[in-house]
């Protein structure tokens, strides 16, 4: 075991107990407004004052923040690209006729609807972002279900549950892969690679997870008559997220950023939007979430101030060295816990300057641990579930103490083997 | 006589064909379907989880990311019973009443089976194994605390004779003590 010192910022104004005391409040007050949105602003209108007092405080030198948001622009860039993209999607139907494949495949039967349900949100997490799936798929799945007279609760726990667990495959497929990805210096085909493996053993260890859990929800059906039309097949659609595959793909062997072929992507379904009447400009732009974007810079900064200024001496002892088999199942593990408490954004962000000079492996282990792990928690991490409880927010009906069983046995089932998977592919690709 | 049945997703039909095949003609029939408030739930959940993407507040209803996949649910829900219910008229063949309640679904079932002299409702366990396991947490909750009598039917074709389980063996000292 040994921790990962980082040289000490020298530029700063501040003294380092004042900085330190600074920083650490700024950050809770971003994640706490976050957690509580005071009278329903967005994020990031906290966030970006918080980074701005940071610097002028001298929390953070300025360079090293220019040096974060320089290095988060790109990343906050193929965020927005995905996110368009897969907003498009819906816009072509692409959504909508997911679930009437998947309904026609399951012929009424839970347990074959269950195997769509996890290889469509598998795939969709992966392509087009947890974002999709959460937002755009899951209604899509509970009306699939409904409509063949299935049982929709497994399903859409299933969405819910391979929204974090199935975005492990690709950079686009969450933003913590995105930050990493950026850390890391893999290319997005090696990326991948390694991920690979690590993906499938998670997404199958769900899948027994569920069909145990929800046997008896499984057993169940009453087929309901005829499924409707076949809706029309989103050909463009397809074709566009294809071809953006096929770029990234491209742009790695070549060496471009991959970002691009995102961007192009979202260029071509956009335009065709514009060009058909079926989008604003101002759709466009909000589609890629401008308060997101800047939020998440804002918080990169912020988070950098933090572990200037002592958090990386305080976590790299808690953080193993090294990327034998232990050592990745401990950093996963710090990595679960962390995304439990204060969500997985955050958690990555703190995580990744501390695992980054370990190599790629650390990272990819950190990456693992803030996906997989906040299955946990129904609402992404303890922080926002206690807020959601104290203001009584939607969540009379969830029964706090299934979820946490589903998820007390998913988390490990999916996160130890996919470490051990990782651990593997770290060896042979 | 006021006759509830309980419709489930995927057990209903058992139910419909019981109260058409042993309700008296003159009795009551209500029809009851809960959602269970628990699937919207989790989907408002894994919304909430998406920390700084800028959702709205409340119930104000959002466009693009900003839609709460779980309003979407709760209100898919709505329609699904409404049809559910619809076809489970249609099938019973005679006047009747739908009901439909949203919450744990146990409870509203036992809270709405307050005046009714017959419960209808089937099974929804582990049907492969019989025995305590083929009534499911909710089914095993409205049999304890129905405060009527129960009328528990098999969802498809009850079981015959050879599913019995071989009787246990005579013990050795005469009869066993009793439990």
């Amino acid at each position: 075991m040994c921790g990962h010192r980082r040289p000490r910022p020298e530029d700063r104004a501040l003294n380092t107990p004042l900085a330190e005391s600074l920083s650490v409040v700024l950050l809770v007050a971003v994640l706490a407004w976050a957690v509580v949105r005071p009278f329903g602003w967005p994020e990031a209108a906290l966030a970006v004052p918080a980074a701005a007092v940071a610097v002028a405080a001298g929390a953070i030198g300025t360079d090293h923040a220019r040096a974060e948001v320089v290095r988060l622009a790109p990343v906050v860039g193929f965020l927005a690209a995905v996110l368009v993209l897969a907003h498009f999607c819906d816009v072509e139907g692409l959504f909508r006729a997911c679930g009437a494949w998947t309904a026609r495949w399951a012929r009424g039967r839970p347990v074959r609807l269950l195997t769509a349900v996890f290889a469509l949100a598998s795939a969709i997490t992966a392509v087009l972002s947890l974002d999709a799936t959460v937002v755009l798929l899951t209604p899509v799945v509970f009306a699939t279900a409904a409509r063949t007279g299935v049982r929709p609760k497994p399903h859409v726990y299933a969405c819910t549950h391979l929204s974090n667990t199935a975005s492990l495959l690709l950079p686009v497929s969450n933003l913590t892969n995105l930050l990493a990805f950026a850390a890391s210096g893999l290319s997005f085909t090696r990326f991948a690679a390694l991920m690979a493996l690590p993906w499938l053993v998670a997404i199958g260890a769900e899948y027994v997870v569920f069909r145990r859990f929800f046997a008896r929800d499984l057993a169940a059906s009453a087929p309901a008559p005829g499924t409707g039309e076949p809706p029309a097949m989103p050909v463009f659609a397809l074709i566009t997220v294809g071809c953006t595959l096929a770029g990234f793909v491209l742009a790695s062997t070549f060496g471009v950023e991959p970002a691009w072929a995102a961007l192009a992507g979202a260029l071509v379904l956009a335009g065709r939007a514009l060009v058909r009447r079926e989008a604003t400009a101002l759709g466009v732009v909000r589609a890629a979430a401008p308060a997101f974007l800047a939020f998440v810079l804002a918080l990169g900064v912020v988070v950098r101030a933090v572990v200037d200024n002592g958090l990386a001496d305080a976590l790299g002892h808690v953080l193993p060295g090294g990327t034998g088999l232990l050592a990745l199942l401990g950093t996963a593990a710090v990595a679960a816990v962390l995304a439990n408490l204060i969500n997985n954004l955050p958690a990555v962000l703190v995580l990744l300057p501390l695992t980054a000079p370990a190599g790629p492996g650390a990272v990819l282990a950190v990456l693992l641990g803030v996906n997989i792990g906040p299955n946990l928690t129904y609402a992404g991490s303890l922080a926002t579930l206690l807020w959601r409880r104290i203001v009584h927010q939607h969540d009379h009906g969830v029964d706090l103490k299934e979820f946490t069983r589903l998820g007390l046995l998913a988390v490990p089932a999916a996160l130890v083997p996919a470490v051990v998977a990782l651990w593997g592919a770290l060896r042979i690709v | 006589m006021r006759v509830i049945a309980w419709l489930v997703e995927g057990t209903w039909p058992a139910c419909v064909d019981a109260v058409r095949a042993h309700a008296p003609e003159d009795a009551e029939v209500v029809l009851l379907h809960v959602s269970a408030a628990d699937v919207p739930g989790v989907a408002h959940g894994a919304f909430a989880g998406l920390l700084g993407r800028g959702h709205r507040r409340g119930h104000a209803p959002g466009d693009g990311w900003e839609r709460d996949p779980g309003d979407q649910v709760a209100d898919l829900g709505d329609a699904s019973a409404a049809e559910l219910l619809a076809a489970a008229a249609a099938r019973l063949g005679r006047p009747c009443t739908p009901l439909e309640r949203a919450g744990r679904v146990e409870r509203e079932v036992v809270k709405a089976a307050d005046d009714a002299d017959l419960l209808v409702l089937a099974r929804d366990g582990d049907r492969d194994r019989l025995g305590p396991r083929s009534l499911g947490p909710a089914v095993r909750f409205a049999v304890d605390h129905a405060p009527c009598p129960v009328l528990l039917v098999w969802p498809e074709a009850a079981p015959d004779l050879t599913t019995l389980p071989p009787p246990p063996p005579p013990h050795p000292h005469g009869p066993p003590p009793p439990p």
